[in-house]
């Protein structure tokens, strides 16, 4: 089916998830942990926006309440604990940028074809419209594995661990419609719990080692360097 | 009929384009407080550069005499080939959207090779400079182009327009991507801030200027016409491929006509945009435009493969 | 008659050796010949006046190559009008295997895109070798080695058995190897020269395994019975990559392209141009002739492959090609981006045609030999026109050179037409065929795997990113050489090439590619007899909206009239010109450049070609090995004043670190492990002798 036979609501859908890419490829590009947060909370409300979308679309009201939990969370809860977590550290001015931009987004772009070659045979063997988005969806949770690899702040890791959640929760979104409410809730509150949990061991490493840079935390060899 | 039809709106092209370049620069005064000169200041200034004596330094050859020729008469057929009022003219026909980008290259290198011309470290400077950003800008470009072309299945522009029109309002994603790849490539190969600044003389940060700065009287006037023309072009692009709406698709005069006042509209807009971002950033250094356009190119990249991904008919097997 | 054409033209060639040495030994010969009138008739001829000695000896091979050179023309031109097969054999060769040969569109393709150049060689040359009649070496050596090469090329592009085909290669490969070491008092030529023979033979083993694959399973050695071989995919797929490897390695494609830009600046111009222009396309002829004629098959993985090797070629060459100072060196760094972007077509018509579109697949291979005629007629134009600033002003570097318009005025319009075609500018050639490539790469939405939908615009991004660079790389090579202030004594001091045909020469070739450049649409027409013995089908709708136009999908996807948006260009430019000169008549003034007030421009303080490419060096860091120094004179109190600063840089080819010099220390390493059975002791070689016969006895019984 093309984007042509679509309704404008389908094709709204598809284009959200086309920005959630985006957003995703503007986490990895971004040196400043501030901004890193705001396009984090970006891609939040993108999300909430695709979940009330389907939840439109095809009338399943309790996803107005998943949509509205990530918008809450993910928008908005979770970006300013994060936010006020770098001022108090002192972070807002440090830069943490890739040694190679464009190999790395070059990277990242080769893993979105990958992942829709990956996602080709579940999406030949569905009529669901909003399928093809899951190959974004998966591109989504590799590019923040990216992110985790490709920085040494940790704050950027816990903001690449959200965005695979992220991930995982678009996937859930558009290929079944929602996860029951109960796993919904478990999980929305797991990753509250996560933030405020990684909040408390930024303290206890920046207290032992000084610094927040993860190749300080190269210890985890048991050859001697 | 048609024929005579494409040259009169070329003819309107070229005409307008002081007058685009006249609003982007009412608007900018107003932005920053300022008091704006009038509409038709670009007029002025050309009529006044039309009427002084060139002045030619002694080191440069008759490419320096005929690159302001050559770029002038090169942006103007480029002028040609895009539908402005209306679309199906027989112009549109005579090159597609990869012989207007070829167009602009070969206007460039004149530019170019007469900057060098004349010798002098600002000639070469403005020349690299020039050349690298450009390098740089056409690979976006054309992925732009081609997200375009393989949604629509011709790299025609006026049969592009026509496609789009034809399927209606259709949310795409690879558009929207491919659309702020151009227009960031547009303000980078217009010489706009944040990659170039059109309004400094300042030795040091200077691209376009530094390559044109021996250039006086009638061959400034035409070096300047030449880009204000193609700055418009960019704009035509823009709102035509995207936003084709109200272009005229028959050639009776109300359709012309409504073509006419939609695109002059849509220009505005777009003026009005691209001056709130020159009042809004700064202008880069030269070594950070890469970074600019290697986003230009991300972005086309994902329209390309959103294109493929999320519109392209499925396979059943 | 197209047959008889190609044999005169191999006869001419021949002949053209043959001159080259007897010219040379005309006093031998004089004596010879009028011994042998005198025993018979007692009248004695002057054979050789003194007057025409000279003339002969420099125009006569000329001649006969440039005889060669229509030949080969007509040939090509009378192939492709009829589109007839001729097949022929001749009685020389091995006792079981004649020398069978054919001359088909594809062959009279390349023989004509052989024959311009040489024209075009025949002309300049005569001028061109009158500077080595005073050097060390002889000139005969030149023309001898000159026609066995051009009779080489041909007879390649003849050969309808694999024998042949590899006696023609070997002729033309060994007789360039002498033309390159031309020179070899420098050791640098010398090493250069070694090193092609090197990588030409390695690629020679690699074709001859190649066709070995196909005849163990035709079982003959004539093309025609490779054509009925019946390979499974594996075995086709070994034959395809030796056969990408062998003619590879020719053609120059990353990474076994470093043999090109050392042996190519150290021939003769002419034969640079020879080589670059027309050598490299004959490799590509081999590689089209291998693969869409004798396999019997094509898997869209080759094309995959084709195209990524195609696309790296292309990058890597043109990125190197701007960082060469030597103009000679650069023009060879640019081959090997052409090269690669013939490539990419070749890849592009390798997938279409194995998934099922033929026609796009034929578009595909006509926009490659498009590519391929348009990079002979250039890139020979560019080695001439900087053979003749070597000529006049023995400067081959870029930083030596500058203002050379005002002093050579001809040859800098006729550079700039070249120049203007490589870097792929409308309306002339070079933008031509790269306007089919991409008319090509952009029907990638009819394929089924959209990962190939997705490889084939970021391929061809690649190549737009190539021509953008080009256009960079020769805007440096024309502003840095001809425009601007002369950076030393001799170019400051430069004449005009005197010799008439070194002017000739190029111009032939940059009318050539004006032509080319306005009216594609015939030749692309007569193409059709070609891509229909290959591929099965001609292009439908090429000229669906008459001659002037191209059309190569159909009308409403793309159409492009050069010739009209020549005469438009033409047009708006002269009116400008009459309504604000002829009306004004406002002549210029002439007048000092801006120079910040300080007074006196030096040529010193112009960007030079290291300046012009800096940003690009600095953007594209990980492609190069830059060793850069920096020196500092300081003075005053403690050393602080720096009063003058020198600069070096030096741009190295990574696939030389990576790639050659490991091997190279491998192969050094083997050669003194196996050195170790050369004890120099005669009862060792006497126990190897004794263990040889006793081993062969054991496997004889």
């Amino acid at each position: 089916m093309s984007i042509t036979e679509l309704t404008l609501y389908q094709q709204a859908i598809l284009l959200l998830a086309g920005l959630i890419a985006l957003t995703s490829f503007l986490m990895l590009g971004q040196s400043r942990l501030v901004r890193l947060v705001l396009v984090f909370a970006l891609q939040g409300v993108l999300l909430a926006a695709t979940t009330s979308m389907v939840a439109y679309v095809l009338e399943f009201p309790h996803l107005y309440i998943s949509a509205g939990l990530t918008l809450l969370l993910k928008g908005i809860l979770i970006p300013i604990m994060l936010y006020r977590l770098i001022y108090r550290m002192g972070l807002h001015r440090e830069m943490d940028t890739l040694e190679n931009p464009a190999r790395v987004m070059m990277g990242g772009a080769s893993l979105v074809v990958f992942s829709y070659y990956v996602s080709l045979p579940v999406v030949a063997h569905s009529p669901l419209v909003t399928l093809n988005a899951i190959a974004v969806s998966l591109a989504v949770v590799l590019l923040g594995m990216l992110l985790m690899i490709t920085r040494r702040q940790a704050v950027a890791h816990v903001v690449g661990f959200m965005s695979i959640e992220n991930g995982l929760f678009f996937a859930a979104v558009v290929s079944t419609y929602g996860m029951p409410m109960v796993v919904e809730l478990g999980v929305a509150a797991d990753v509250l719990v996560a933030t405020v949990v990684f909040g408390v061991f930024f303290f206890q490493i920046r207290a032992s080692i000084d610094s927040l840079n993860v190749d300080r935390l190269s210890k985890l060899s048991e050859v001697e360097k | 009929m048609a024929w005579l039809l494409a040259i009169l709106q070329t003819l309107l092209f070229v005409g307008a384009a002081p007058l685009l370049a006249g609003w982007i620069k009412w608007i900018k005064c107003r932005l920053q407080n300022r008091k704006a000169p009038s509409l038709l200041q670009p007029y002025r200034e050309l009529r006044k550069l039309y009427r002084k004596q060139p002045i030619m330094p002694y080191p440069a050859s008759w490419i320096f005499r005929a690159t302001p020729y050559i770029v002038f008469a090169s942006t103007v057929l480029a002028a040609a080939f895009v539908p402005l009022v209306a679309v199906n003219l027989p112009t549109a026909r005579i090159a597609d959207v990869i012989v207007l980008v070829g167009f602009f290259a070969l206007g460039r290198t004149f530019q170019v090779l007469a900057g060098m011309d004349i010798g002098t470290a600002f000639g070469g400077m403005g020349s690299s400079r020039e050349m690298t950003i450009s390098s740089l800008a056409e690979p976006a470009m054309l992925m732009a182009v081609f997200t375009l072309a393989m949604s629509a299945h011709t790299t025609n522009l006026s049969q592009a327009m026509n496609y789009v029109l034809d399927t209606g309002l259709v949310l795409r994603p690879s558009f929207v991507f491919a659309m702020g790849g151009l227009m960031l490539v547009a303000v980078a190969e217009t010489g706009r801030i944040p990659v170039d600044n059109p309004a400094t003389h300042l030795e040091l940060t200077m691209i376009h200027e530094a390559m044109i700065l021996e250039y006086s009287g009638r061959w400034l006037a035409l070096i300047e016409w030449a880009s204000q023309i193609k700055l418009m072009l960019y704009g035509v692009l823009i709102a035509n491929i995207f936003f084709p709406w109200g272009i005229a698709q028959d050639f009776s005069l109300e359709a012309l006509g409504f073509g006419a006042v939609v695109i002059g509209l849509k220009l505005s807009l777009l003026a009005m945009m691209l001056a709130l971002s020159e009042a809004l950033f700064a202008k880069m250094r030269i070594f950070r435009v890469q970074e600019y356009l290697s986003f230009a190119y991300l972005l086309s990249v994902l329209g390309m493969l959103s294109h493929i991904i999320l519109e392209a008919a499925r396979v059943h097997h | 008659m197209s047959l008889f054409f190609a044999y005169l033209s191999v006869i001419a060639a021949l002949a053209a050796a043959l001159a080259a040495v007897v010219v040379d030994r005309r006093l031998e010969l004089e004596l010879l010949v009028q011994a042998l009138l005198r025993r018979w008739s007692n009248t004695s001829a002057r054979l050789f006046s003194e007057a025409r000695d000279n003339v002969l000896r420099r125009n006569g091979p000329f001649f006969l190559l440039g005889l060669s050179g229509i030949c080969a023309v007509l040939a090509g031109a009378g192939t492709l009008a009829s589109g007839s097969v001729l097949v022929d054999t001749l009685p020389l060769g091995l006792p079981w295997l004649n020398w069978h040969l054919r001359i088909d569109p594809l062959a009279g393709f390349f023989l004509g895109l052989l024959g311009l150049p040489l024209i075009a060689i025949s002309l300049y040359g005569p001028g061109y070798v009158r500077e080595f009649e005073h050097g060390k070496h002889p000139v005969s050596a030149l023309g001898l080695f000159t026609g066995l090469f051009v009779a080489g090329m041909e007879l390649v592009l003849l050969a309808d058995d694999a024998f042949l085909f590899m006696i023609a290669w070997e002729l033309m490969s060994v007789a360039s190897y002498f033309l390159v070491a031309y020179q070899h008092d420098h050791a640098p030529n010398r090493r250069a020269a070694f090193l092609y023979l090197l990588m030409a033979e390695i690629g020679a083993i690699a074709i001859i395994l190649a066709f070995g694959v196909l005849a163990g399973f035709g079982g003959g050695l004539t093309f025609e019975v490779f054509r009925g071989a019946a390979l499974n995919p594996t075995w086709a797929s070994i034959a395809f990559v030796l056969a990408l490897v062998g003619f590879g390695m020719k053609a120059g494609l990353v990474p076994l392209h470093v043999w090109l830009p050392e042996a190519h600046p150290v021939a003769p111009s002419h034969i640079s141009a020879l080589m670059s222009g027309v050598m490299l396309k004959i490799a590509v002829y081999g590689f089209i002739r291998f693969t869409f004629d004798l396999l019997d098959q094509t898997l869209w993985q080759w094309g995959v492959l084709v195209l990524l090797i195609g696309s790296a070629s292309a990058l890597l060459g043109i990125l190197y090609a701007l960082q060469q100072q030597n103009l000679k060196r650069l023009l060879a760094y640019s081959s090997v981006e052409n090269i690669g972007i013939v490539f990419i077509a070749l890849g592009l018509a390798l997938i279409f045609h194995s998934t099922g579109q033929p026609q796009l697949g034929a578009l595909g291979l006509v926009a490659a030999l498009l590519h391929s005629l348009n990079h002979a007629l250039f890139k020979s134009l560019l080695f001439l026109g900087a053979g003749a600033i070597l000529h006049q002003t023995h400067e081959q570097s870029l930083e030596n050179m500058g203002g050379l318009i005002h002093r050579m005025p001809k040859l800098a319009a006729v550079f700039l037409v070249g120049t203007l075609s490589i870097a792929a500018l409308p309306p002339l050639n070079g933008f031509v065929s790269e306007w089919l490539i991409f008319q090509t790469a952009l029907q990638a939405g009819g394929l089924e795997s959209g990962v190939l939908r997705s490889l084939i615009p970021t391929a061809s991004a690649v190549l737009a990113l190539t021509s953008a660079l080009a256009a960079t790389c020769f805007v440096k090579v024309y502003g840095v050489a001809f425009l601007g202030l002369p950076r030393s004594y001799h170019v400051a001091h430069a004449r005009e090439v005197g010799h008439r045909g070194m002017l000739r020469g190029p111009i032939l070739l940059a009318a050539c590619c004006v032509l080319l450049g306005m009216l594609p649409t015939p030749l692309i027409n007569a193409m059709g007899v070609l891509t229909r013995q290959l591929t099965g089908l001609a292009l439908p709708n090429i000229s669906a909206l008459g001659w002037l136009w191209l059309t190569p999908v159909a009308p409403e996807v793309a159409s492009y009239a050069p010739a009209l948006v020549l005469v438009g260009t033409v047009a708006v430019g002269w009116l400008c010109y009459y309504l604000l000169y002829r009306r004004t008549g406002l002549e210029p003034r002439r007048a000092e450049p801006w120079d910040c007030g300080f007074g006196g421009l030096t040529p010193r303080m112009q960007y030079t070609s290291g300046a012009f490419s800096m940003p690009i060096r600095r953007i594209f860091q990980a492609a190069f090995e830059i060793r850069e120094t920096i020196e500092e004179q300081r003075q005053g109190p403690a050393q602080v004043r720096v009063t003058a600063l020198r600069y070096q840089f030096q741009v190295l080819d990574r696939a030389w670190l990576a790639l050659y010099e490991p091997s190279g220390r491998a192969v050094t390493w083997l050669a003194r492990r196996v050195g170790r059975l050369q004890t120099g002791s005669i009862r060792t070689y006497l126990g190897y002798s004794f263990f040889t016969l006793i081993v062969l006895l054991w496997v004889i019984s």
